[in-house]
């Protein structure tokens, strides 16, 4: 049976996650887990993850998620990083004046900054919350049946730069232009909530649930 | 092309079914919410707002089932709003499936409670809702003060003092509704939604008083509203979202069509 473990770590609400999985994928197994075992038998692992980097990162060490990411990632099973599990990944956060993250992925965590304008000079709220358009840089098999410039849910005050142009799947711009989505073999990052993005968001999970990991 | 301005119907639900208040006194039927909602949901709105109207307890216990039914069937964001006095409150509502929760008068009481709420759940999942009226005179310089209990009483409190000192508490979002516009559909209080939107750097919903789309425009242009939210025009079918959001484009307003 297809498994999907969606690591629970006690940040942020997983119903939406788990719920969103349920309905594309209704012949798998979905848990909602904290248990390294289930994780590591799992076909597939979802790390989600909300609120301020300075507490996932608290939890994320304390209860070895750490280990389990770094195992399920090493594994070559397919792996999906959302939101803050996005930002988790990377080296390191300017939030909470300033948190090391788990390097997975070269690059930056930063804020928006306080005075963020667009490019007619208007100024624009933060948190970035709402319906923005993602460029897909990258052609895989998480983007099937999505269309180019598909409108994702975001929130958040954080966005990635990568290093490596060659790992960016997406971008996006709001004041500054930023890295949305992430790839590099098994491993699947989206700032966006793929699970709050109707048609396009549940279509990409959609894909998650039956991607293979080796295109 | 930029972030979108969304579009959110809002559902009042008292006992398990949608009914709306015009002017908080006179109430019809719009049906069962999860139903409600879907609709909404095909029809490309942005994001439900659920907002609990029930007094009793045993009322408060379908509430939670409807949200939980709603979330297995909706999947975009859900705020639910009405009766969110403690952090217990809200973990039942995010539990259930809700994406955020809304808290209206524990805030006036207590505005401890936001940053409590805001430090446990994370700024993202508090919205705010501010019901304000305008006090000032015809002649004075504009002033709008927090109303509570539908409206009915006053708290001596400044609606763009209060929607600052709920953002530095932690709101992550603010509902601003407006009492005297509220069911009378003839448009937002621009000025107010304008002054309370400039006054924070968090995104504003306005609210109270939509009659027409272009009232939906307004909001947004003039009144600067990061969203929209709307109840009666959607719920007896006045006009539908793809409507609202094709005339909002064409008005040149940003929309996820």
């Amino acid at each position: 049976m297809n498994t999907v473990a969606v690591i629970d770590y006690g940040m942020g609400n997983l119903h939406s996650v788990a719920k969103a999985l349920e309905h594309v994928a209704p012949d798998a197994r979905v848990l909602v887990t904290n248990d390294p075992q289930q994780v590591r038998e799992a076909d597939r692992v979802l790390l989600p993850g909300v609120g301020a980097i300075r507490d996932c990162m608290a939890e994320i060490l304390r209860q070895g998620v750490d280990r389990e990411v770094a195992e399920a990632i090493a594994s070559g099973k397919p792996f999906l990083g959302i939101c803050v599990g996005m930002q988790a990944l990377m080296q390191h956060s300017e939030e909470n004046n300033g948190v090391d993250c788990l390097g997975h992925f070269d690059g930056q965590v930063k804020f928006f900054g306080d005075d963020l304008r667009d490019a007619d000079g208007e100024k624009l709220k933060v948190p970035h919350m709402g319906w923005n358009i993602v460029e897909q840089t990258l052609d895989h098999p998480l983007w099937a049946g999505i269309d180019n410039g598909s409108r994702f849910y975001f929130v958040h005050s954080y966005y990635v730069k990568a290093d490596s142009r060659a790992e960016v799947a997406a971008t996006c711009e709001y004041g500054v232009e930023f890295d949305v989505a992430l790839a590099r073999d098994n491993v699947f990052l989206t700032q966006f909530h793929p699970e709050k993005s109707h048609t396009a968001g549940l279509q990409l999970l959609k894909n998650f649930m039956s991607w293979d990991a080796k295109s | 092309m930029a972030l979108a301005k969304r579009i959110i119907p809002c559902l009042d639900v008292e006992n398990g079914r949608v009914v709306k208040g015009v002017q908080f006194v006179d109430i019809r039927d719009a049906g069962d919410p999860v139903e409600v909602a879907k609709r909404y949901n095909e029809q490309g709105a942005d994001e439900i707002t659920f907002l609990d109207i029930t007094a009793s307890h045993e009322g408060r216990e379908t509430t939670v089932d409807t949200v939980r039914r709603m979330a297995a069937e909706v999947f975009i964001p859900l705020t639910v709003g009405g009766g969110i006095r403690t952090c217990d409150d809200i973990r039942t509502m995010l539990n259930a499936g809700a994406d955020k929760v809304s808290i209206n008068t524990a805030a006036v009481f207590n505005p401890e409670f936001v940053r409590e709420a805001a430090e446990r759940f994370g700024s993202q999942c508090i919205v705010v809702a501010i019901d304000a009226k305008k006090v000032s005179q015809p002649g004075e310089p504009d002033k709008w003060e927090i109303f509570t209990h539908g409206g009915r009483k006053p708290t001596g409190l400044d609606a763009i003092d209060w929607a600052r000192k709920m953002v530095e508490l932690g709101a992550g979002e603010i509902l601003l509704t407006s009492m005297d516009q509220d069911g009378v559909k003839n448009g937002y209080d621009i000025g107010l939604t304008r002054a309370i939107s400039e006054a924070v750097h968090v995104p504003v919903i306005a609210s109270g008083g939509v009659g027409n789309l272009d009232h939906l425009v307004e909001g947004c242009t003039d009144g600067k509203a990061d969203a929209v939210l709307a109840a009666s025009i959607f719920h007896f079918g006045e006009y539908s979202i793809p409507q609202a959001k094709e005339h909002m484009r064409q008005a040149g307003v940003e929309v996820r069509l």
